[in-house]
């Protein structure tokens, strides 16, 4: 008996995916491009990166479209899990007629929606995702990576780093691959250009519960000359609300991954720490004409100022009109191989290219210093590094990469 | 020494925050025997209502203060509304129903928050007055600790004043006690109930604003309190405040230096002290025996065989299934084996809860272990897909028998919470032994060997071995060794009286079920190519427990139903915009219409078209 009851209620729950599906008639003069993100997993992060790409969409169809035809994005929720991410990446391909997928945020999902593109033999731009393993140790052919990864902020940070005084350093991290990865990269970037540092204290709270009492406890009693930090979100809040407390950071200069990107340092507010050594994005104050009239339209789509998601999403589609129009072909062979050295001549954060190596963008980010400015958090004495500078050459790169 | 004080009080005035949260969950438990999830979303509300009212009202002090206690107010009052609306109807359901119902409260607050206060984190002011560190032994020691570390007892001392110095509180302890007794002497048990259950949520409400000072308010506010509190409940024994208190302290403390000499060690201290405390004191610190179970339910049904027209339909119906890759796309194959190793999976679940009488909050560390372990022959053995796949329901076999020999010894919601525990340790090293699992980046690369990469290839094979497993359990289920199972579920005194010898049975038990969610872990692994210890997660294991109460834990077919509506009712409403509050919405409705589960609703409902046939 349970199985009647298992086919009409699947038939009834299969019934609005049927009213989903995509109409057979859909034009054949649009480019369907998939996307799969943590929507609700991670909204202060995903929300930005949704309206950049947004806008970017709207932008190139205003424009006439790629190869005369309109884009036209399915984005879905991943829920931040990877196997609900992968069957997304399924249906997307499968059912609406995808020519390619991008997205992600989180990097273990990352990782999943790329190994999926590589046994399904799909491209797969991540657009988010900082993890080194992505283009690295576990690059694969159908995989590209926009957004400079953990390895190239951290030695961004190590190259300011190594200018200061600072002999002995603490960590704080969070425990998990991401923060793993930065404190690796930083530790050997700094070590390779001042041989002289020591790191003698690390912190690994958990992802999201820091309890950061102790662990600020812990740094100062290691009486470190600098600190190293990777926390973020509501991890950093934490971090530096106690940190300031208990006088950690008094004649003790910082070095922080992110903290500069709006989505972390906004919620800081009045208690912004003054002159931490961060990467970042200063958003309004970038004055080159490209990035201006990128912030102008945004801000008159959106009535708020760009955030790192919004450049991101919208460099992504830019990247991806770019290839499709390069390759003057959807397959993804085409797309492929268009892929391989292909150079953005003009976004809103300047040139960037995708290096054929080892798949990784050469888009760069910005380093300065954390200051309040009219009681605003800012960035300041800001300078834009470019990408390509902090990356192994691609000799040494491809060796990273598994034989394929 | 100063370097050991402040640790130490740094420690304390975190387990005031824990207490706060853990005492209003212990009260609500110890009462009405309702498992709340939604308790961590009261604590975020709390968090969230009180910036709102400390921002604008922005008065000083006094301000400051009357905002937290407005905010647990607030949040006392949401908790009634709750508790009138939703969980007085469903309080005669199964044991453990009522969760699935504080579930969907969870989702909905969940989109609720991000809906009124948008997506990010809100800082608010530090404490007026207590906005800088004191020195003490020459240490900085925040203000505003040494003020939690004071609030902590108070509150305490409060709740201990409640219970023993007022008739309100005398009924409260009682009921905890011998809720049938107190109803039978006229007391009005709803009531009591909705008081509880105010005082509970408003604590709750109370721990989440206290901390505006301590933290950015977030969205994950809800979910990352929710497992500790939990922990901290059942260390201090279910239903005691004071026993809350010892284990909020003993946490914190511990937490406090155990960084100093081993800074991971946080993902998983409470879970080993939880364990360690429920192997030497089965009731937690200060618990009662008895005080792990619901009131008397009615006696279940014993379980029929089909009849011949029905197993006929069944078969054609397995027939139908297994032809649908002929007709249907390839994606709805896809789907179809998303489903089918779910319904495994909450199939395996109800196995040990419903027949077995056991209750897992962590069943999902079985499934995680066969996924992991069949992605490793592939990686590190080189094994082909068929003998990977045989090992993943072995290894889930071993780790069953290994945890299950501690579980077996408890009963109620402390084996619950053991089996948590084990799942949160095979996390923990799932998570951080890298060198081996992967860490967080997982296993990747573990597809289908050749002959299976097509996807109705894949079909055929998880059709065989999860209806296979699904058939395995059913024929279980109805075999002498199933008897005695649920003959121990329904009396263990009588059945250790007529000579069974029940530990052995409940821990063979227990074995089975985790060995057949190592298959749904092994074929699952197959299907998406990649791993990640989210497999593990209690998030994972919260998924099957939904689809077991909510599929009906009373018939076989429940957790068919259960897993085939969590599966399809999401991948349909993820494409919304706030999707969660819909899909909240959705299993309330589901909780009030069918307090006896899916199952249930639709046996009624066809007893009611017979009727009218007739």
């Amino acid at each position: 008996m349970t199985l009647i009851r298992r086919t009409v209620l699947g038939a009834l729950a299969a019934l609005p995916l049927a009213a989903l599906s995509p109409q057979l008639a859909r034009a054949a003069d649009t480019i369907v491009l998939g996307e799969v993100n943590s929507y609700t997993r991670l909204p202060a992060f995903t929300e930005p990166y949704r309206k950049g790409w947004e806008l970017a969409v709207e932008q190139i169809n205003a424009n006439g479209g790629v190869l005369g035809k309109q884009l036209e994005v399915i984005a879905r929720d991943d829920t931040g899990d990877p196997a609900t991410a992968i069957r997304i990446a399924e249906e997307l391909i499968a059912k609406e007629g995808a020519v390619m997928i991008f997205g992600t945020f989180l990097s273990n999902i990352g990782l999943a929606v790329a190994d999926f593109a590589n046994q399904k033999q799909v491209f797969f731009l991540a657009s988010e995702p900082l993890s080194d393993a992505l283009v690295w140790s576990k690059g694969n052919r159908y995989t590209y990576r926009l957004r400079p990864s953990t390895h190239m902020q951290a030695a961004m940070l190590a190259e300011q780093a190594a200018k200061l005084d600072a002999v002995k350093w603490a960590t704080v991290a969070p425990n998990y691959a991401y923060g793993q990865d930065a404190v690796k990269a930083f530790k050997e970037e700094l070590s390779r250009l001042r041989p002289d540092v020591e790191f003698v204290e690390e912190q690994w709270p958990p992802v999201f519960k820091i309890d950061a009492g102790p662990t600020v406890r812990a740094l100062e009693a290691a009486k470190p000359d600098a600190i190293y930090n990777v926390t973020f979100g509501g991890d950093l809040a934490k971090f530096v609300r106690e940190g300031s407390l208990r006088y950690l950071f008094d004649d003790r200069p910082v070095v922080s991954l992110l903290t500069g990107e709006p989505e972390y340092l906004e919620p800081l507010q009045g208690e912004t720490p003054n002159g931490w050594i961060v990467t970042g994005y200063p958003s309004t104050d970038i004055d080159t004409p490209e990035h201006k009239a990128f912030a102008e339209a945004y801000i008159a789509k959106f009535g708020e100022a760009p955030k790192t998601g919004s450049i991101v999403g919208y460099n992504s589609v830019l990247s991806i009109a770019a290839a499709i129009t390069k390759a003057g072909s959807t397959e993804t062979e085409a797309m492929l191989a268009a892929m391989e050295g292909l150079e953005v001549t003009s976004s809103p954060t300047g040139p960037f290219m995708f290096r054929a190596a080892d798949h990784q963008s050469t888009m760069g980010a910005y380093v300065g210093k954390t200051a309040l400015v009219d009681g605003q958090p800012k960035m300041v004495d800001w300078f834009y590094a470019d990408g390509a500078a902090y990356l192994p050459s691609e000799e040494e790169a491809a060796k990273l990469r598994p034989a394929e | 020494m100063g370097f050991y004080l402040a640790q130490l009080l740094t420690g304390l005035a975190n387990a005031s925050s824990l207490f706060l949260i853990a005492s209003g969950l212990s009260i609500i438990f110890g009462v009405t025997r309702i498992v709340n999830f939604a308790h961590g979303s009261f604590y975020m509300l709390g968090a969230y209502l009180a910036y709102t009212l400390v921002t604008t009202l922005n008065g000083g002090i006094l301000g400051y203060w009357f905002s937290v206690l407005v905010a647990a107010l607030i949040v006392g009052g949401i908790g009634l509304l709750v508790e009138l609306t939703i969980l007085r109807r469903i309080y005669r359901a199964p044991e453990l129903f009522q969760l699935v119902a504080t579930f969907g409260v969870v989702l909905i607050v969940q989109d609720a928050t991000l809906a009124i206060w948008g997506a990010e984190d809100l800082l608010g002011p530090r404490a007026p007055g207590l906005d800088r560190a004191v020195r003490l032994m020459g240490e900085p020691i925040p203000e505003y600790d040494l003020a939690l570390i004071a609030i902590g007892p108070a509150v305490l001392a409060a709740i201990w004043l409640l219970f023993h110095r007022t008739r309100w509180g005398i009924l409260v302890r009682a009921a905890t006690q011998d809720r049938e007794m107190v109803g039978a002497l006229g007391v009005n048990q709803a009531w009591l109930f909705s008081a509880a259950f105010v005082l509970g949520s408003a604590l709750a409400g109370l721990g989440g604003a206290l901390q505006i000072p301590r933290e950015a308010v977030s969205l994950q506010m809800d979910l990352s309190i929710i497992g500790e509190a939990f922990v901290v409940v059942v260390i201090g024994g279910m239903g005691s405040v004071t026993g809350a208190f010892v284990a909020a302290v003993l946490i914190s403390v511990l937490n406090a230096f155990a960084i100093l000499i081993f800074p991971q060690i946080s993902i998983v201290l409470p879970f080993v002290v939880m364990a360690v405390v429920l192997i030497v004191r089965p009731y937690g610190l200060f618990g009662r025996p008895g005080s792990e179970h619901g009131g008397a339910e009615e006696p279940e049904q014993p379980l029929r065989l089909l009849d011949q027209k029905s197993t006929m339909v069944l078969l054609a119906l397995v027939a139908v299934l297994g032809f649908s890759p002929a007709v249907v796309s390839d994606f709805t194959t896809i789907l179809l084996v998303d489903v089918m190793v779910a319904t495994l999976f909450a199939v395996s679940l109800h196995f040990m809860m419903g027949i077995g009488g056991m209750v897992s909050f962590g069943h999902a560390a079985y499934f995680g272990v066969g996924a992991y372990a069949a992605a490793m022959a592939v990686k590190l053995l080189g094994w082909g897909m068929l003998p990977a796949m045989a090992l993943g329901p072995i290894a889930a076999a071993l780790a069953a028998i290994f945890f299950g020999w501690f579980c077996v010894r408890l009963s109620g919601v402390y084996l619950a919470m053991l089996t948590m525990a084990a799942a949160q340790i095979l996390w923990g090293v799932t998570f951080q032994w890298q060198d081996v699992t992967g860490g967080d980046d997982g296993i990747l690369g573990v597809w289908p060997a050749k002959w299976a990469a097509s996807d109705r290839v894949f079909f055929y094979v998880a059709f065989i071995l999860c209806l296979g497993g699904i058939w395995v359990l059913r024929r279980v289920a109805h075999s002498p060794f199933g008897y005695t199972l649920r003959g121990i579920r329904d009396s263990r005194i009588r059945a250790e009286a007529i000579g069974v010898d029940t530990r052995f049975h409940q821990w063979m038990g227990f074995t089975l079920a985790g060995t057949l969610a190592g298959m749904a872990g092994a074929v699952f692994v197959f299907s998406k190519g990649s791993v990640f210890p989210d497999a593990l997660s209690i998030g994972h294991s919260i998924d099957g427990l939904i689809m077991v109460l909510l599929g009906g834990i009373h018939a076989l077919g429940g957790p068919v139903y259960g897993a085939m509506a969590m599966v399809l009712i999401e991948d349909w409403v993820s494409r919304l915009d706030y999707w969660r509050f819909i899909f909240g919405g959705i299993i309330l409705t589901v909780v009030l219409l069918a307090p006896d589960g899916i199952a249930g609703g639709v046996r009624r409902l066809g007893q009611l078209v017979r009727r009218d046939a007739a």
